[in-house]
C-alpha cells in the first residue's frame, strides 16, 4: 500500500526554516502573509502495514526532541490554515532525501524495496492569511519551486477535504516507448540536417556531409555488412557522432582556420587554431625555456592540468563552466557544476584527492527592476540558486571553497556565467608508476562505478553548444548528489592505492559516450555492452543509455585479474560498479544491444574525421571616446558609491555560507583582517599538512573591458590573478595559470550578424593571452572554453560582455612567510607601488558616472614583471606587512580597504604622485591602471624597502594612524577624509 | 596501560579525517587508524581494540534527514554482520569502560542523537535533547570565542582557559523538547564551553553566538567527562598559521606553531597515557 509519512517541528519549538521563509516573503512580495509553517512529508509504496511504518517513523525518521508524525494521516486536517502548497520532484529527477530515507528503511525494515518503487521525498507550505489564489501562484512558481524539475499543489483550505487524497501519488517514470534501435535513411545532408534539429543533435552542414560520406564508403559498408549492423546509421552512431562532435566536447570554435583582419592596420592573418597557435603555443614556449625546471607535469592532454608541488606530491587543477543548465535550474546547475569539476579531478591521472574548490559567478544585478524578457530568471533567484547549489556541492563533499568572486554586468541577465574550479593532489608515484601517465591494455575491462543511469541531462553537451532559446529541452538539467559521489570517491582512493584499476576518467558532458570513446583511443578500440548498464528505471533507449548524463559515474579500466577485487571492495563501501565490456585494439568503436551490435565506428572517424571550420574574424576598433565632465565637487562622497557598488563590495554574507577551512590546511582565508572581514587578495593553503610548502590561489576577470578592446580584456585579466599571487607571497618562479573563456556566439550567420567581429575579439584575447603569459613565464596548464552565451527570444537578443576568467594557482616555498592586504600597526608607512595612468575606460568609476569611454587599462608586462620580482624579494625578506592589489575602483578602493580591514586610520598626502601622473585628482584616484600595489612598511624596514624600489614607481603616500579617519589630501588640501567605520559601512551594506 | 590506540571513523559523507589525524598524531597520539564506518559494521574492525574513538565533523548521509540522523541510526540498529551484536551497545561498553569519545560537529550531532550525550543517569540510549536549524536558517563558517567551564568534568578541556575555533554548520542550535532539560545541563556542569562574545562573556548574541543556541551552548559531555561533543572544529586550529588573522599576531615560546585547538587532543592523551 500507499504510505505517507508526515513531520513538523512542534508547535513550542522554533522554526528557523518556516520564519526564515516568511521573512524572505515579505520583503519579496506585499501579499498578506501571516504565518508560514513547514512540513516534510515522504510518500512510498511499501507491504509493510502502518503499525510497522509508524514504528519505522519513530525509530529512524522523526527526531524525538524536534518533531511530532503523522502516518497516512494530514496535519492539514487539524492545522488552522488558509493555504496548503505542496512541492514535489517531477518523475526521475533526482531526490537526494528521498534517496537517503529509502536507504534508512531498508536497513531498518531489513529488506530492500520492490524494483522500481522509491520514497519520494515531499516539502508542505502552511500559510496564514488573506490571501487568493493567484498570490500563492506567484510566491510557488517564483519563489517556492522550480517548474522544470518540480510540480506543486496548490490547496485552499475549502479545497483540502476533496483534494488532500491527491496527495498520495506518486512520481514514478514510466516509459510506454518500446526499447528498439532505429536506423536512418539520409537521401542527403538536408535532410540529415533536418533531422539533426529535430532531435537537438547540433550538427552542422559541414558535419552532415562527412557523415553520409562515411556511410557510403564501401569498405565501411562491407565491414558494416560482416558485423551484421545496418548499412544505415542507427540512432545510437548519429548521438554518438553528435556528442562527440559537439562545440562542447570538441571545440571547433578554438581549432577553427581564422582569417583574421585588423582594419586598423590593414593587416590580415591566417590561423590555423587559435588553441594550438596560442594558447598550448605559448605554454610550450615557457616550458622549452624553463628546461630542466620545467614543473609543468602534464598540461592538456588529462581531465585536468598537472603541476609539481614537491618532490613527492603533484597538483592538478580544473575550472569548468556551467552556464546553461544554471540558467535554466539556478541550484542544480550549479551544484552539478561543482560536482562535475570534481570528478574531473578524481579521474585526473591515476585519480588526485580534491584539496580546494573556487567558483567565479558573473550575474545581472540582484536589483535588476525591469521586465524580464520571456523564459529568463530574475538575477537575484539565479544568484541564491548558484550560491546555494555551490553551497551544497562543495561543503557536503568535504572541499574547501577557497577562492572566488562575483562579477556583475547588465549583460549576464542573457545567460549568467557559473564557472566551477577544484585542485587535487595526487602522489607523483603511485604504486611504483608515474601516476599521471594513463594506459590501457586491450583486454581490460569496462567499468561504471557509482549512481545509475536515467534520463538526466540527455543533451547537455550539445545544449550548451546552443544558444538559449523556445524549445530549450528540460531533460538539459541534471541535479548531483554530493554524498553518493563522495562514497564512490572513498571507493576509488582505496582502488587507486590497492592497484585495482589501469586507468580511470569520468562521465561528464556525452556521458559513456564521450568517457568510453576517449579511454577507448588509449588502446584503440572497445566493445561496451549497453544492456548491462545499471538503469534507474526501465525502458531506456540504448542511444539514451549510451549519452545519459546521469551524476557520479567514474570510468575505469580494471585489468580481468583485478575484477572480483575491485567489485568486492565496491560492494563492501556501499558502491555499485558493473563490468560493461572491454576494451580492445580493434580500431572501431562497438555497442551492443542484447547481443546485437548497435555502433560500429571507425576509432579514427569518430576522433579525427571532424573537418576544422573555417571563420572570419573582422577587427575594428569600436569608435569610442574620453568623456569630458566636471571634477565632482566632494571626493569622499564618491568614494562611498564606489566601495558599495556591486563589483566591489563585501561578498561576505556569501563567502561565510562556504566551508573554507575544511582539510585543515587553511593559511590565508577569503575574509582577513582584525575583524576577519577584509577582502583577500589570494588564498593561501597547505596541501600537505606536515609541510610548510603552499599553494596561493587566485583569479582575474576583468568583463567590463571587453567592450573597448578584448586585447587589454585578457591583459589585465592575466595581471590581476598574477598580482593577487604576488600580493600574498607568491612569486613567478611558479605559478600556473588556467583560462576558461565564455563567449558570444562568434560564428558568423544571418542571425549572427556581428559574429566576425567577437570572432575577431577572441583572436585579439587569444594574442593577449599569449604575449603576457610567455612574458611573465605562466604556462597555461588547462582551460575551458564555452562559446554560446546568448540569448534571443524573438526580436530579444543579449550576448554576454566576452569574458575570460584567468585563475592562477601559486607555489609559496613556506607559508609563513605569507601576508595580507590589511594595514597591521600605527607608524607603518604606506606606499604606492607602480604607475597610475588616464585609464578609465571602463572603469568602475566612469560606469558609475554613465560613461564607457576609451582609455582601457593597459598592462606594462615588462615593468610589471620587475616589481613582481622585488615584491616577491620584498615579502620573502620580511620587508611589508601588508600588500593589497589595486583593482576595481583604484587606488583610493584599496586604500580605504586596507585601512578598515586592519582597523587603523591613513594620513596620506598624494601631493608626489599627483605631481609624477599628471592625470586629474578622481582619476588619480579611481584609475583602475593595472600591476599596482599598495603596501605597507614598518619604519625601521623603510630604507630597505626604498632602496630595493629605486626607480621602480615607488610613491611614500603618508602613515598608518591610530585614530581610524582615512584622510587623502594634496598639499595639505583634504580631498577625502572619512571615519574608516563609514567607509567599511558603504563596503559592506549592499550585499549584506 | 599500553600505548593508546586511536579510532577515527570515517565515510558516507564524513570529511574531516585528514586533519583530525594529523591533530591526534601531533598530540602524542602513536597509533591513529581512519577507517571506514563500514569495516566496523562488517566486524573487520573491533572497538574495543582502541581507547580514544572520534565522530569527526562532516555530512553524514548528506545530512539529509537532519543532521547526523542516519548516521546515529547506523549505529542504533547496525548489528554487527554475522553476530547478533548490537554496535550500540558496544559504544556504550566503550563509555563504561571509561574510555574516550570526542565529536566534533556531525560527530556531536551523531553522539546526540544517539543518546550517548548528555546521558542523564548513565542511561546511554535515550535522545534527551536535539542539535537542528540554525536561528538565522544558514550554514556558516566563523570563527568563535569559547568560553570554558572550569567545574566542567569534561576531560579534554582540562586546564584550557579559553579557545578561539572556528565553526562550520548549519544545524548547530542545541534544542531542548523542555526548558530545565538545557539548564540542568549547565548545573549539572555538563556544557564545558559556551560561545561568548571576544570579552569573554556568554552570549545568545549573533554573530558571537553563531546559531542561536540558548545559554551559547556550543558543547556538552556527560557526567563522568569521558564523552564530548562540540559544534566548533579544534582539529581545524593545529598550526598558527590557521588562525584567521595570525598575520596580525606574534607567537613565541616552545610552542609557538601549535594552534589552540591541539589542547583538547592533549588532555586526551594524557589521560590516556596516566
Amino acid at each position: 500500500m500507499i504510505h505517507r509519512i508526515e513531520l513538523t517541528i512542534k508547535p513550542h519549538l522554533s522554526d528557523p526554516h518556516g520564519q526564515k521563509l516568511l521573512q524572505q516573503l515579505k520583503a519579496l512580495y506585499s501579499f498578506p502573509i501571516d504565518n508560514v509553517r513547514t512540513l516534510s512529508a515522504y510518500v512510498f509504496q511499501n507491504s509493510a502495514n502502518p503499525s510497522t511504518v509508524s514504528e519505522l517513523c519513530q525509530s529512524v525518521l522523526a527526531d524525538p526532541v524536534l518533531h511530532e508524525s503523522r502516518i497516512n494521516q494530514f496535519f492539514g486536517d487539524e492545522f488552522d490554515f488558509d493555504w496548503y502548497v505542496e512541492v514535489e520532484y517531477r518523475p526521475g529527477v533526482t531526490d537526494n532525501v528521498g534517496r537517503t530515507a529509502q536507504e534508512t528503511f531498508e536497513a531498518w525494515l531489513g529488506n530492500p524495496f520492490a524494483e522500481g518503487e522509491h520514497v519520494h521525498s515531499l516539502r508542505g507550505y502552511f500559510f496564514k492569511g488573506k490571501l487568493i489564489r493567484s498570490d500563492l501562484e506567484t510566491i510557488t512558481h517564483q519563489f517556492l519551486m522550480n517548474d522544470l524539475i518540480e510540480r506543486a499543489s496548490i490547496i485552499s483550505h475549502s479545497e483540502w477535504p476533496e483534494l488532500r487524497e491527491n496527495l498520495l501519488s506518486i512520481p514514478e517514470v514510466k516509459l510506454t516507448n518500446p526499447v528498439k534501435v532505429e536506423t536512418f535513411c539520409f537521401d542527403s545532408s538536408a535532410s540529415l540536417m533536418q533531422f539533426s534539429r529535430e532531435r537537438t543533435l547540433s550538427l552542422n552542414f559541414e558535419e552532415a556531409e562527412v557523415i553520409l560520406d562515411y556511410f557510403s564508403q564501401p569498405t565501411i559498408l562491407e565491414q558494416r555488412k560482416a558485423e551484421g549492423i545496418s548499412e544505415e546509421p542507427t540512432d545510437v552512431e548519429l548521438e554518438i557522432l553528435a556528442q562527440t562532435w559537439s562545440e562542447h566536447c570538441k571545440h571547433k570554435i578554438f581549432n577553427a582556420t581564422v582569417d583574421y583582419f585588423n582594419t586598423n592596420t590593414g593587416e590580415s592573418e591566417t590561423i590555423h587554431s587559435l588553441y594550438k597557435t596560442y594558447v598550448k603555443g605559448s605554454t610550450a614556449r615557457i616550458r622549452e625555456s624553463m628546461g630542466k625546471d620545467d614543473w609543468c607535469v602534464s598540461v592538456f592532454s588529462d581531465n585536468a592540468g598537472i603541476i609539481r608541488f614537491n618532490d613527492e606530491w603533484n597538483i592538478a587543477m580544473k575550472v569548468e563552466t556551467h552556464n546553461s543548465p544554471s540558467a535554466l535550474d539556478p541550484y542544480g546547475g550549479a551544484l552539478t557544476g561543482i560536482v562535475g569539476v570534481n570528478r574531473d579531478i578524481i579521474g585526473t591521472g591515476m585519480g588526485a584527492e580534491m584539496i580546494f574548490n573556487t567558483n567565479v559567478f558573473c550575474f545581472a544585478s540582484p536589483f535588476y527592476d525591469q521586465p524580464l524578457p520571456p523564459k529568463l530568471m530574475h538575477p537575484k533567484r539565479i544568484f541564491e540558486g548558484v550560491r546555494l547549489g555551490v553551497e551544497h556541492g562543495g561543503n557536503k563533499s568535504g572541499i574547501p571553497t577557497v577562492n572566488g568572486a562575483i562579477v556583475f554586468h547588465e549583460r549576464f541577465l542573457g545567460k549568467p556565467l557559473v564557472f566551477c574550479g577544484t585542485g587535487g593532489l595526487i602522489p607523483a608515484k603511485i604504486n611504483g608508476t608515474a601516476s599521471f601517465q594513463k594506459t590501457i591494455l586491450p583486454g581490460d575491462l569496462i567499468v561504471m562505478v557509482g549512481g545509475r543511469i536515467g534520463k538526466d541531462g540527455i543533451h547537455g553537451a550539445t545544449f550548451s553548444s546552443e544558444a538559449l532559446h523556445e524549445n530549450s529541452p528540460a531533460t538539459a538539467v541534471q541535479i548531483g548528489d554530493p554524498i553518493v559521489q563522495r562514497r564512490m570517491y572513498d571507493f576509488l582512493l582505496e582502488a587507486r592505492n590497492q592497484g585495482l584499476y589501469r586507468c580511470i576518467t569520468d562521465n561528464g558532458a556525452g556521458g559513456l559516450s564521450s568517457s568510453v570513446g576517449e579511454m577507448a583511443q588509449l588502446s584503440n578500440g572497445c566493445h561496451l555492452e549497453l544492456d548491462k548498464a545499471p538503469l534507474k528505471y526501465p525502458g531506456m533507449q540504448p542511444w539514451e543509455i549510451f549519452i545519459s548524463e546521469a551524476q557520479e559515474r567514474m570510468t575505469v579500466a580494471v585489468p580481468p585479474k583485478h575484477l572480483r577485487a575491485f567489485l568486492a571492495l565496491s560492494e563492501s563501501m556501499n558502491v555499485e560498479s558493473t563490468a560493461m565490456g572491454m576494451f580492445n585494439d580493434s580500431g572501431l568503436l562497438k555497442a551492443s544491444y542484447q547481443n546485437q551490435t548497435v555502433a560500429f565506428l571507425d576509432m579514427k572517424f569518430l576522433h579525427d574525421g571532424l573537418p576544422p571550420m573555417n571563420l572570419k574574424a573582422v577587427w575594428t576598433p569600436p569608435d569610442l571616446k574620453e568623456p569630458e565632465f566636471e571634477l565632482p565637487g566632494n571626493l569622499t562622497r564618491v568614494l562611498h558609491s564606489l566601495l558599495g557598488r556591486l563589483n566591489i563590495c563585501s561578498k561576505e554574507r556569501v563567502i561565510r555560507q562556504y566551508d573554507h577551512e575544511v582539510q585543515g590546511g587553511s593559511v590565508i582565508k577569503p575574509l582577513v583582517g582584525v575583524y576577519n572581514d577584509g577582502p583577500s587578495d589570494a588564498a593561501v593553503i597547505r596541501p600537505v599538512l606536515e609541510s610548510m610548502e603552499g599553494l596561493a590561489i587566485a583569479n582575474g576577470i576583468c568583463a567590463r573591458y571587453s567592450d573597448i578592446d578584448t586585447y587589454h580584456m585578457m591583459a589585465c585579466a592575466i595581471d590581476e590573478a598574477v598580482r593577487n599571487v604576488i600580493a600574498v607571497g607568491g612569486s613567478l618562479e611558479q605559478i600556473a595559470g588556467l583560462d576558461n573563456f565564455c563567449w558570444c556566439d562568434p560564428v558568423e550567420s544571418d542571425s549572427n550578424p556581428d559574429g566576425s567581429y567577437k570572432m575577431a575579439q577572441l583572436v585579439r584575447a587569444n594574442q593577449s593571452l599569449y604575449e603576457l603569459t610567455t612574458l611573465y613565464g605562466v604556462p597555461c596548464i588547462s582551460g575551458k572554453d564555452s562559446m554560446k552565451n546568448d540569448y534571443h527570444f524573438g526580436e530579444i537578443r543579449i550576448a554576454i560582455p566576452p569574458t575570460v576568467l584567468f585563475t592562477t594557482v601559486g607555489k609559496i616555498a613556506d607559508v609563513r612567510k605569507t601576508i595580507t592586504m590589511d594595514v597591521k600597526s600605527p607608524g607603518d608607512r604606506v606606499y604606492l607601488l607602480g604607475e597610475t595612468q588616464d585609464e578609465m575606460g571602463a572603469s568602475e568609476y566612469y560606469d558609475f558616472l554613465g560613461y564607457l569611454g576609451k582609455n582601457v587599462p593597459c598592462v606594462n608586462g615588462k615593468q610589471a614583471k620587475r616589481r613582481y620580482l622585488k615584491v616577491s624579494k620584498a615579502i620573502s625578506e620580511g620587508l611589508l606587512r601588508s600588500c593589497h592589489d589595486c583593482s576595481d575602483g583604484g587606488l583610493a578602493v584599496a586604500l580605504a580597504e586596507s585601512a578598515f580591514a586592519g582597523g587603523y586610520g591613513m594620513e596620506l598626502d598624494v601631493a608626489e604622485l599627483f605631481g609624477k601622473s599628471a592625470i586629474r585628482i578622481d582619476k588619480l584616484l579611481f584609475s583602475e591602471s593595472q600591476s599596482r600595489f599598495v603596501v605597507t612598511v614598518s619604519s625601521q624596514n623603510s630604507e630597505k624597502f626604498e632602496n630595493l624600489f629605486t626607480g621602480n614607481a615607488c610613491y611614500y603616500l603618508g602613515d598608518v594612524v591610530e585614530n581610524p579617519q582615512l584622510m587623502i589630501k594634496r598639499n595639505g588640501e583634504s580631498i577625502v577624509n572619512e571615519t574608516i567605520w563609514d567607509l567599511k559601512e558603504s563596503w559592506q551594506s549592499t550585499l549584506r | 596501560m599500553k600505548t593508546p590506540r586511536t579510532l577515527i571513523l570515517s565515510g558516507y559523507g564524513l570529511n574531516c579525517d585528514k586533519e583530525t589525524a594529523y591533530c591526534c598524531r601531533l598530540a602524542g597520539g602513536n597509533t591513529v587508524d581512519v577507517v571506514h564506518t563500514s569495516k566496523i559494521i562488517r566486524g573487520e574492525i573491533q572497538l574495543k581494540d582502541y581507547q580514544f574513538l572520534i565522530f569527526i565533523g562532516g555530512f553524514l548521509d548528506g545530512d539529509d534527514l537532519g543532521a547526523g540522523r542516519v548516521g546515529a541510526n547506523r549505529f542504533k540498529y547496525g548489528i554487527l554482520q554475522r553476530t547478533d551484536l548490537k554496535l550500540h551497545d558496544q559504544l556504550i561498553e566503550f563509555v563504561e569502560a571509561d574510555k574516550l569519545i570526542l565529536g566534533i560537529c556531525n560527530g556531536f550531532q551523531v553522539l546526540v542523537k544517539l543518546g550517548l550525550l548528555p546521558a542523564t543517569g548513565n542511561r546511554h540510549n535515550i535522545q534527551e535533547v536535539s542539535i537542528t536549524s540554525n536561528a538565522n536558517n544558514q550554514f556558516e563558517n566563523r570563527w568563535v570565542h569559547l568560553k570554558v567551564n572550569p567545574n566542567s568534568h569534561c576531560i579534554f578541556t582540562r586546564g584550557i582557559p579559553h579557545l578561539y575555533l572556528p565553526v562550520r554548520h548549519g544545524e548547530g542550535r542545541i534544542e531542548g523538547d523542555r526548558e530545565e532539560v538545557l539548564k540542568n545541563l549547565l548545573v549539572r556542569n555538563q556544557v564545558p564551553l559556551q560561545y561568548a562574545s571576544p570579552e569573554n562573556e556568554v552570549t545568545e548574541r549573533y554573530p558571537d553566538n553563531p546559531n542561536g543556541s540558548p545559554w551559547g551552548i556550543a558543547s556538552m559531555s556527560n557526567q563522568k567527562g569521558n564523552v564530548m561533543g562540540l559544534m566548533p572544529h579544534p582539529e581545524a586550529f593545529h598550526h598558527f598559521t590557521n588562525h584567521p588573522h595570525w598575520t596580525r599576531l606574534t607567537f613565541q615560546g616552545e610552542n609557538s606553531e601549535e594552534g589552540e585547538g591541539l589542547s583538547l587532543f592533549k588532555n586526551a592523551y594524557r589521560y590516556l597515557n596516566d
